[in-house]
C-alpha cells in the first residue's frame, strides 16, 4: 500500500450560470412580456409541477469552477490550500467533504475524513452545552459512544465545565467558539479537513487552536488546511497548493507557493476603477459603482509614500429613494489579516440624512503617516446605516501599496513590524549629572 | 476504509447511507423536540390545546348546529377527536417538512448525510405530538364512558399509513419549497384547503356512497376512516377507502422520494 491518502484525479465542477438577456434591450414593450410570458407560463407550470431546475434568464452559460485539477496528498502531511475569493478553494472544499458531487473525476480518500467547514455547524441555541456536545458531534459523524468516551477531554479543552448546563444563546461569543472547535477537534479522523475556522476567536484561542492542528498532523494523520492567513498556513503546513481560477493547483514548499501568490495578487490588480459603460458598472439594484480611485496629494495612484495622504473617493448611483447610506472602508494586508475598518457614518454631511436617489461621491481620507510599508487590499461594502444592512459589497479588492520615504539617519533601514506606523511623540530629556549608575 | 468521491456515486449508494446516518436521524428529532418543548413553557400544552378547542368548534357547528349524524352510538365529540388526531398530525408534519430543509440549511450547506434525514425528522416530531394527544384521547373516552374494542389494536398500522402519507407530500412540497422560496406562502392555504375537503369535523358516511371511493382519492380520507373504525370500532372496517387512500398514499411517497432525490444533488449549491 502506497502512502498517498488523498488521490484528486481530473477533478472537474461545472455551474450553469443564468443570463437574462431581456434586461439588455433598450426597452420592452407590455405585449411583448405578456407574449413571452404566456407561453413560457405554461412550459414552467409543467416545470414547477415535475420540480425541475427553472435556471433564471434565457441565456445560461457554463462556468468551470474546477477543471481537471489533480493533485496527491501523503500520509502525515499537512498541506496548505491558498487562492483567492472565487478560484475554487471553497468548491474544492465542498467536493471533498460530498456536499456537492463533481461534475466529472474522481477523489479517493484512503481513511476516515472529518470536514470542519465552519464551527459550531448545527449548534442550537436554545439547547444547552452539554446537548450541544451530542448535537454536534452527530452532525459531524460521531456516534454517541465515541462523544461519551471524549466528552471529558472536549469539555476539558473548551474550558467550560461551570456552563455545561446553560443553554449556548448565553455563552459568550469566545466561550461559544471554544466549544465548537473543541467538539471538532476531537473528532480523530485519519484525515482532516478545516476551513479558515481560525478566522475566529481571540489569540490565546489561535494559539490552540493551531496546537490541536500540529498535534493532530504529528500523530501520523493528514490535514488539508485552507486559509486567507499566510501567517498560519506558514507555521502549520509542510505544502502548500495554490488554486487559481479552478485550474491545477502549484504545490511546492510553503515560502515558496506563499511568495508567488502574494505576487500574483499585486500584479493582476487593475489599476483602473471607472466604469463609463453603464450595463458594465457593478452593483445590484439599490447601489451601482461607477468610480473607484486612489489618490495622493496630486494624482491617482496605487503606490504611496509612508508621508502621503491617501485619499480613496467612490463614486456610485444610489437608486432606492431616502436611504441612510454609509460606505464602509476595510483594510486587509496581503497575508489577510485585518488592518483596520471605518464607515462613513461620522461624514458631516451626508450621514444623518436620508440619501434621495442620483450620483453620489464620497471620499474617505487615511493620514500620511499612518500605515506601514506593504501592500494593502482595500474592501468597499454600502450599508443601510439605519437597518445595519449591507447593501452591496464590491467583490474585487482595490490593491495598493505603501513604500518608505523616510529619512533615516542611522543605518537600519529595514521595515518596522506591525501594519501602521504612526509618527509617534518621542521625548528623551537630560535629568543632569544625578547619582551615577554604578 | 477507501472513500471514493466521483460523479453519481452518492446516488448508488444512497439507501446504505440513510441506514448509516440512522443515529444522526434520531439526534436531529431529538433536537427539534426538546427545543419546542424548551422554548414554550406551554410546550406540551399546545399538543392538547390545539385538538381540544378545534373539536369543541367542530362539534358545535356540525353536530349542534348543522346536526350532522355521528357514527355508531359515539359521541359526536369523540367521532371529531379521533379524525383530529391523524389530521393534525398530518397537516402540522406536512407543514414542518416544507420548511425543514430550509431552516436547516446551515446544516446542509456545510456536511455531507443524505438530506431525507431533515424531512423524516422533522415528521417524527410531528408524532411526539400526536402521542400527547392521543393520551386526551384516552382521557375523553373515560369522559364518556366508551370503551375501546379490539380494533384499537390495529391503530399503529394506521399511524404508520399516516406517516408515510405525511412524508411522501411533505418530500413533495419540500422540493418545491427549496426552488421556489415564495412556495411557503401557499402551504398554510393547501394545509386549510385540506382540512375543508377531508372528513375531520363530520364523518365520511354523509358522503353520498356513489363519491365515496373517489372521496378517498384523499389519502387523508382513508386515513381518519380506518382511526375511526380503530377507536369508535363501530362499523364494517372501510377497506375500500383506507385501499385506495393507501394507494395514493403510496404513490406520493414515491413521486415525493423522487421529486426529492432528484433535486437533492444541487441543494448545496440552490440553498
Amino acid at each position: 500500500m502506497s502512502d498517498t491518502v488523498i488521490r484528486v484525479e481530473n477533478l472537474s465542477k461545472k455551474y450553469l450560470v443564468g443570463h437574462q438577456s431581456a434586461e439588455r434591450e433598450r426597452y420592452t414593450a407590455l405585449r411583448d412580456v405578456i407574449g413571452r410570458e404566456a407561453r413560457n407560463f405554461l412550459r414552467k407550470a409543467v416545470d414547477v409541477v415535475r420540480g425541475r431546475e427553472i435556471v433564471q434568464g434565457d441565456q445560461v452559460e457554463e462556468f468551470w469552477a474546477l477543471k481537471d485539477v489533480n493533485f496527491e496528498v501523503k500520509r502525515g502531511e499537512v498541506l496548505g490550500i491558498i487562492g483567492r475569493n472565487g478560484a475554487g478553494k471553497s468548491t474544492l472544499l465542498k467536493i471533498l467533504s460530498k456536499i456537492t458531487e463533481p461534475t466529472a473525476g474522481r477523489v479517493t480518500l484512503y481513511g476516515r475524513v472529518a470536514t470542519l467547514l465552519e464551527v459550531g455547524t448545527g449548534f442550537h441555541p436554545e439547547l444547552t452545552g452539554r446537548e450541544n456536545i451530542y448535537l454536534n458531534g452527530a452532525v459531524l459523524g460521531m456516534k454517541r459512544a465515541d462523544i461519551k468516551k471524549r466528552f471529558d477531554k472536549i469539555v476539558a479543552f473548551a474550558e467550560v465545565e461551570k456552563f455545561l448546563d446553560t443553554p449556548v444563546k448565553r455563552f459568550s461569543s469566545g466561550m461559544y467558539v471554544r466549544l465548537a472547535f473543541a467538539v471538532a477537534a476531537h473528532l480523530d479522523p485519519e484525515i482532516l479537513i478545516v476551513d479558515e475556522v481560525l478566522a475566529v476567536g481571540d489569540a490565546e484561542f489561535q494559539k490552540k487552536c493551531i496546537g490541536k492542528l500540529s498535534e493532530v498532523a504529528t500523530s501520523g494523520r493528514t490535514v488539508l488546511f485552507v486559509s486567507h492567513n499566510m501567517t498560519a498556513v506558514r507555521t502549520l503546513c509542510s505544502q502548500v497548493a495554490m488554486i487559481d481560477r479552478g485550474r491545477m493547483p502549484v504545490m511546492g514548499e510553503p515560502s515558496v507557493i506563499i511568495g508567488r501568490y502574494s505576487e500574483s495578487y499585486a500584479k493582476s490588480t487593475p489599476r483602473e476603477h471607472a466604469w463609463d459603460c453603464p450595463d458594465q458598472r457593478p452593483g445590484n439594484d439599490r447601489i451601482r459603482l461607477r468610480r473607484i480611485e486612489l489618490q495622493n496629494e496630486s494624482s491617482s495612484a496605487d503606490e504611496f509614500a509612508m508621508s502621503d495622504d491617501i485619499t480613496i473617493e467612490v463614486e456610485y448611483y444610489n437608486l432606492v429613494e431616502s436611504t441612510r447610506l454609509a460606505v464602509n472602508f476595510a483594510l486587509y494586508s496581503v497575508d489577510g489579516s485585518e488592518v483596520l475598518e471605518d464607515w462613513s457614518i461620522h461624514e458631516e454631511t451626508w450621514a444623518k440624512k436620508l440619501m434621495p436617489c442620483g450620483m453620489f461621491s464620497t471620499k474617505c481620507r487615511i493620514p500620511a503617516n499612518l500605515l506601514n510599508v506593504g501592500t494593502y487590499s482595500l474592501r468597499v461594502i454600502f450599508f443601510d446605516a439605519e437597518a445595519v444592512r449591507p447593501l452591496y459589497e464590491y467583490d474585487q479588492r482595490i490593491i495598493f501599496s505603501v513604500y518608505d520615504n523616510e529619512e533615516r539617519d542611522v543605518l537600519w533601514h529595514g521595515k518596522y513590524i506591525g501594519h501602521v506606523h504612526p509618527k509617534l511623540y518621542w521625548l528623551t530629556q537630560s535629568l543632569g549629572e544625578g547619582e551615577r549608575a554604578r | 476504509m477507501i472513500e471514493i468521491i466521483e460523479a453519481g456515486r452518492i446516488e448508488r449508494h444512497y439507501w446504505q447511507d440513510l441506514w448509516r446516518y440512522r443515529e444522526l436521524l434520531q439526534v436531529l428529532a431529538w433536537r427539534d423536540i426538546a427545543v419546542r418543548y424548551k422554548q414554550t413553557v406551554i410546550g406540551a400544552a399546545w399538543a392538547l390545546i390545539r385538538p381540544f378547542l378545534t373539536m369543541v368548534v367542530f362539534t358545535v357547528i356540525f353536530g349542534h348546529l348543522a346536526k350532522l349524524p355521528t357514527e355508531g352510538a359515539a359521541p359526536y365529540a369523540l367521532m371529531v377527536f379521533a379524525g383530529i388526531l391523524p389530521w393534525t398530525f398530518f397537516s402540522t408534519a406536512v407543514a414542518e417538512a416544507s420548511n425543514s430543509l430550509i431552516s436547516n440549511s446551515n446544516l446542509v450547506s456545510k456536511v455531507y448525510f443524505p438530506r431525507l434525514i431533515i424531512p423524516i425528522a422533522t415528521v417524527m416530531v410531528g408524532l411526539v405530538d400526536f402521542l400527547v394527544s392521543f393520551a386526551l384521547l384516552l382521557a375523553l373516552m373515560v369522559w364518556y364512558a366508551y370503551p375501546p374494542m379490539w380494533q384499537i389494536l390495529l391503530l399503529p398500522v394506521f399511524v404508520v399509513m399516516a406517516f408515510f402519507a405525511s412524508l411522501g407530500i411533505g418530500l413533495w412540497i419540500t422540493t418545491l419549497n427549496v426552488k421556489y422560496r415564495d412556495f411557503r406562502y401557499i402551504i398554510p392555504f393547501l394545509v386549510q384547503f385540506g382540512l375543508y375537503i377531508s372528513p375531520v369535523g363530520f364523518s365520511s358516511a354523509i358522503v353520498p356512497s356513489k363519491w365515496r371511493l373517489l372521496y378517498s382519492l384523499n389519502p387523508m380520507v382513508g386515513v381518519i376512516d380506518a382511526f375511526r373504525w380503530c377507536i369508535l370500532g363501530t362499523g364494517a372496517a372501510p377497506w375500500p377507502s383506507i385501499g385506495i387512500s393507501l394507494i395514493v398514499a403510496l404513490s406520493f411517497l414515491w413521486f415525493g422520494i423522487r421529486q426529492f432525490r432528484k433535486m437533492e444533488k444541487s441543494f448545496a449549491d440552490v440553498i
